[in-house]
């Protein structure tokens, strides 16, 4: 029997990537045991990704107000618990998270019967796209936070680039933060007891677009991050 | 009466009065209005009541009873403004859920006007 695998892109200001990443999605044989849905979710832009998205013949979820990258994406993960997806699989609408990667994250999920697959661009040897110097610095940070708070080892607890399996999906349809989701979030599924497993995938600089934080963001992002991991943590642990 | 008696209580039974207005017009809910008519209220007794004050910072060991007013009220603010945050918290929360059922329900709308 075939899975039924959704892949969720969270859309806010891509009219330049997204007929682009939409059309590479087409042309991507995934493997035949699964069956793919793409759904795009419009976080309000103020450009015309709407518009774009429609014309491409995508289905599209379209926000009527701006929530966040945490609340687009959450919308798209209530669309697959709704319809009964086996996976939900977030894939950037800038185009950083290559859709022939997708195979890669499905066979991990299939290999570890993980409940979260990350796609990380810095297991490995390192090939691909890397980043800034800062943002390697907060990843670093993050790793060592995810460790204290859950024990686990994630490098790259910052990428958007992940697979969740039914359980995952219903915890995160129910409860899922709404601005800089990443690493907050693997604390709420390392505290429900899924298995979070980690595996290197090739990503590419944006095609197009802005990124979602900026240089001064940077030191609120990390802040706002840090308390909101911390009380995750605290919120679903028994003491 | 002295003349800052009146001039309290009068302001006093003006905000009342505007509160009220507020209320009957649908612009401020009960539970918001609660607060502001017991503070009204506190100052309308103080108002009538001159030396009370004095006795209130003399009972909790206040050396000038105008500081006492100072910490209290401050001290209200403070409450209230964190009572708005955690208010515009559950909005938020209420809102962001508003809008995702929305978006959902238009797409299953749109596709069932497609198939149709």
């Amino acid at each position: 029997m075939q899975e039924k695998v959704l892949l969720i892109l969270p859309c806010y200001n891509e009219e330049a990537a997204l007929p682009g990443l939409l059309t590479e999605l087409g042309n991507t044989r995934f493997p035949v045991n699964y069956q793919v849905d793409v759904v795009v979710v419009n976080d309000c832009s103020k450009d015309g990704t709407a518009q774009v998205a429609k014309n491409c013949k995508a289905q599209l979820i379209d926000l009527p107000m701006n929530l966040g990258i945490g609340g687009a994406v959450q919308t798209g993960i209530q669309y697959a618990y709704r319809n009964n997806y086996h996976y939900a699989i977030q894939l950037d609408g800038d185009g950083q998270h290559p859709p022939h990667q997708v195979p890669v994250l499905l066979a991990a999920q299939k290999q570890h019967n993980a409940d979260v697959v990350i796609g990380s661009r810095f297991l490995g040897n390192g090939d691909g796209f890397q980043s800034s110097f800062i943002r390697r610095l907060g990843i670093r940070y993050f790793h060592w936070l995810n460790r204290i708070f859950t024990g686990n080892r994630i490098f790259d607890s910052t990428s958007g680039f992940r697979l969740l399996n039914q359980k995952a999906i219903a915890l995160a349809a129910a409860n899922y933060p709404d601005e800089y989701p990443e690493p907050e979030s693997l604390i709420l599924f390392a505290k429900a007891g899924c298995t979070i497993v980690e595996v290197s995938v090739k990503m590419r600089e944006r095609q197009g677009g802005a990124s979602s934080i900026g240089k001064t963001a940077s030191v609120y992002y990390s802040l706002k991050v840090s308390l909101s991991m911390f009380f995750t943590f605290i919120r679903h642990s028994n003491f | 009466m002295v003349r800052i008696q009146i001039l309290t209580i009068v302001t006093n039974i003006l905000f009342l009065a505007y509160i009220a207005r507020l209320i009957v017009k649908g612009k401020l809910r009960e539970e918001y209005a609660i607060v502001w008519i017991i503070c009204t209220l506190f100052i309308m007794v103080f108002s009538f009541w001159r030396k009370g004050l004095d006795v209130m910072a003399h009972l909790l060991g206040v050396y000038e009873a105008p500081n006492l007013v100072f910490t209290g009220a401050i001290f209200a603010i403070l409450i209230y403004l964190l009572h708005l945050s955690i208010v515009a918290s559950k909005l938020q929360n209420n809102i962001k859920q508003l809008s995702q059922e929305i978006a959902l329900m238009k797409m299953k709308l749109e596709n069932k006007e497609v198939h149709s």
